[in-house]
């Protein structure tokens, strides 16, 4: 029989003002096995946690159960506490009647009655634990990177640094990234080339740190400390350890019509390309959309310009099979496609486009060489409209947009704005708002310094419709201060479109068993206090795949995921769950049902000898399950027919008992 | 005026992953379902054994609900498909048995669908509510 001992948090008032914490612990005293029953204003504090100690070897308590907030938040705190008493870590329950009860009821006598039936059910459960002991698997040293934009390239610089070697795995020909793409970056105005080019040059420079571009992960197994990763290296067609990135073959190839997706289609390429000029790894790729020699073997001029002999039409995909200790995701965002928002006309008119769209009409190595000049005719535009939350905050257009803020749409609007007005002070910029969001050091000073210093004129307001008419863009839109409708001939409109994960996230986190929201970013372990970790050990989560974000805020959350895969590197070894299926050598019959279900092959099959009737000795075959490797999910515990297998920590017995004292 | 005091008793089998986060998210942002409903923590969905639903049912259980990660979302990569194929049979035996098969639900909530959780409980117990009391597989041997 458990001695055990009852711990009724208040949480302050969150739980004691819709729980009377009293009457709880005193109702629960009689339960079978308790022995002794206390509550206390916050149990998780020192002071509690003292308590609970105290309480342990006064009444030499073998189980403990903690009525207070989910086992998610304090567990750990708990089981933590009971080992520092003497008793195993996993003989501690925990009743969620905060998350569960309190936080839910404003009835004082039906939360009260929730909270008793919950502290019974943990009860119950309690009486039947046993001490389990975790086993402890070795850590790989080394943590791949998934993309390389900058929030992938300061992750692994970072723990490269630290001395751990770190694999970049990016699907484009180059890392960089959208930074790569941007011309200025707020609010400093410094070139966003001038302080990313650097650090990928470091990347590729680095000795713990090896790059595969143009390359994706296909397939993740194993856990924490362990991942076993397949990378898929797609055939770029050019050898990398020998292409020397002179450029001779992107200039002789006679394929010139390609649309080039660096400039977001705005220009074009050759079918063999380097994406820009300070891409890393500098090295061509072919296009194999487009290419002559590849589509119908008719050609071969990079293959002969190429004095380094670096052209390999026979190249194929290969897989990489590499292991890891630890994943970063930072596979980044995307614009939302503007299909959906044709009262835009930018299906209709070229000189409709996006944010990004005009940041590379902006850079000095864009498609007009940083020339401000309409898409259209080339000529010089005087009258610009930017148009804000296209896509975002679309409370009531979830069909068509997103439900959330972007987040960086004002301030790189608040940037082009100010820029056009610097460089052509003879335009006249528009820039219409629901609301100028700038939350962020010097970003208010540099919105209202667009607004009053530079002459952007904003707009409370949202544009309604674009309508192209001869080579001007009539502009309708609603002044919601002066109350009045509003029409304004532009000669271009710019659209800040929102921002989404970019579409390989899903994949990767089916791949990770990451988890995601509804929007298809990442979630991370805890909100507000493990907002770089996935729920998923091991896995970490670095940039916009986790949210909208900036460069400062991306930069800061990879060097804190880099110090999370530091903290985790520098382990020799990881204690691991012990909440791991177990067989019953003397139920099993050796069927094979739960070895089929298991998706960790952890379930392997010996023969035994027993002892069978009149002394003779039987052989059977019987499960034998691989704790270091089974995750505990408990699959195999419901396909075993015969009832042998069990999972430990949440065996049959236990939940049972939950169920009944749920019931009573 | 009876029907207005039948409280159900209900069970919810939340796996850890997703849906017992999407309870604990709407908690705390205090979205509101009957005190009714209580649950029991799972690694997985598919470490609920169909047995335990049953078992619910034979001590008095007024309706059991599952919930698990999304399709395609499982932690343990595919725990829940195992879950839908075993829970496809157990409906189609309660419904042989000629129990209600309302009485049972599966349903997928994720880590951040604290609303969808608290909608799901609500229009459950109401389903039950409406069910009325479990007469047909309580045991009264169970009770005492």
């Amino acid at each position: 029989m458990q001695r055990i001992g009852v711990f009724v948090c208040w949480c302050g008032s969150n739980i004691a003002a819709t729980v009377d914490v009293e009457a709880v612990s005193q109702a629960l005293a009689k339960e079978p096995g308790v022995v002794h029953s206390a509550n206390y204003q916050y149990m998780c504090s020192q002071a509690g946690q003292d308590l609970i100690r105290a309480a342990i070897k006064e009444h030499k308590l073998t189980g403990i159960v903690v009525c207070s907030c989910s086992p998610r938040m304090h567990e750990m705190t708990f089981r933590k506490t009971a080992e520092s008493a003497g008793i195993n870590p996993y003989m501690v329950e925990i009743a969620n009647i905060r998350e569960q009860c309190s936080w839910i009821h404003k009835d004082i006598l039906t939360g009260t009655e929730k909270a008793i039936v919950l502290g019974r059910t943990a009860i119950a459960k309690v009486n039947l634990n046993a001490p389990l002991t975790a086993g402890e698997s070795p850590v790989t040293k080394r943590a791949l990177v998934i993309g390389g934009g900058i929030a992938g390239i300061q992750t692994a610089l970072d723990i490269a640094d630290a001395g751990f070697e770190v694999d970049i795995v990016e699907k484009n020909p180059t890392i960089g990234g959208k930074m790569a793409q941007l011309d200025k970056t707020f609010p400093t105005l410094d070139c966003a080339a001038c302080i990313l080019t650097p650090k990928m040059v470091d990347v590729a420079q680095h000795e713990k740190i090896r790059i595969f571009s143009y390359s994706e992960v296909a397939a993740v197994k194993g856990f924490v400390g362990n991942f076993d990763v397949t990378i898929k290296k797609k055939a770029r067609y050019v050898r990398e350890d020998v292409c020397t990135g002179c450029g001779l073959c992107t200039e002789k190839c006679p394929v010139k019509k390609v649309p080039n997706e660096f400039n977001l289609g705005m220009d074009t390429r050759r079918a063999i390309y380097i994406p820009f000029a300070q891409a890393v790894p500098k090295v061509a790729t072919i296009d194999a959309d487009y290419c002559n020699m590849l589509k119908n073997g008719k050609c071969g001029v990079c293959s002969k310009v190429c004095t380094a002999k670096a052209i390999d039409y026979e190249q194929k995909d290969t897989l990489i099979e590499e292991k890891y200790g630890a994943i970063v995701v930072a596979t980044g965002f995307n614009p939302i496609s503007m299909e959906k928002f044709d009262e835009y006309a930018y299906s209709q008119s070229k000189d409709v486009v996006t944010s990004l769209e005009f940041e590379r009409i902006m850079n000095a190595a864009g498609p007009t060489q940083g020339k401000l000049v309409r898409p259209s005719d080339g000529k010089h535009p005087h009258t610009l409209v930017f148009v804000q939350c296209v896509g975002s905050r679309c409370a009531n257009c979830a069909e068509k947009g997103k439900e959330y803020c972007s987040k960086i749409c004002c301030m790189y609007t608040a940037k082009h704005a100010m820029l056009t007005r610097d460089k052509y002070p003879d335009t006249d910029v528009y820039v219409f708002y629901i609301d100028v969001r700038t939350p962020g050091k010097n970003f208010d000073e540099f919105y209202r310094r667009a607004a009053e210093e530079y002459g952007v004129h904003y707009v409370k307001g949202m544009v309604g419709k674009v309508m192209p008419e001869g080579d001007k863009l009539m502009v309708r839109a609603s002044d919601l201060i002066a109350n009045k409708q509003i029409n304004i001939a532009a000669d271009m409109v710019i659209l800040a479109a929102a921002i989404e994960p970019d579409k390989s996230a899903r994949s990767i986190a089916t791949m990770l068993t990451a988890s995601m929201d509804t929007n298809d970013f990442f979630t991370e372990a805890h909100p507000k206090l493990r907002p770089v970790e996935s729920p998923t050990a091991g896995i970490f989560l670095s940039g916009a795949c986790q949210g909208p974000k900036d460069i400062p805020e991306t930069v800061a959350q990879a060097g804190a995921a880099a110090a999370k895969v530091i903290g985790l590197l520098a382990k020799d070894k990881l204690k691991g769950n012990p909440c791991v299926a177990s067989s019953n050598e003397l139920m099993c019959n050796g069927c094979s049902s739960c070895e089929r279900v298991c998706p960790y092959g952890a379930i392997s099959y010996v023969d035994k000898e027993f002892r069978g009737p009149n002394r003779t000795v039987l052989v059977r075959r019987v499960a034998q399950v691989n704790p270091a490797v089974c995750q505990g999910c408990g699959a195999c515990t419901v396909a075993c027919p015969s009832g042998a297998m069990d999972l430990k920590g949440f065996a049959t017995k236990q939940i049972m008992a939950e169920v009944d004292a749920i019931c009573k | 005026m009876q029907v207005n005091e039948f409280k159900p008793k209900i069970v919810a089998f939340c796996c850890n992953w997703c849906s017992y986060a999407g309870a604990d998210l709407a908690g705390s942002n205090r979205l509101s379902y009957p005190a009714d409903v209580k649950i029991i923590r799972v690694p997985c969905s598919c470490r609920v054994n169909p047995m335990f639903i049953l078992r619910a049912f034979q001590r008095g259980a007024d309706g059991v609900i599952i919930c698990g990660c999304h399709p395609g979302d499982c932690h343990y990569t595919s725990g829940n498909y195992y879950t839908r194929r075993r829970m496809a049979l157990l409906f189609s035996m309660l419904d042989y048995l000629g129990i209600e098969k309302d009485r049972m639900r599966l349903e997928w909530v994720s880590a951040a669908e604290g609303a969808k959780f608290a909608t799901t409980m609500n229009e459950f117990t109401e389903k039950i509510i409406s069910l009325g009391e479990n007469k047909r597989l309580e045991d009264l041997r169970c009770k005492k």
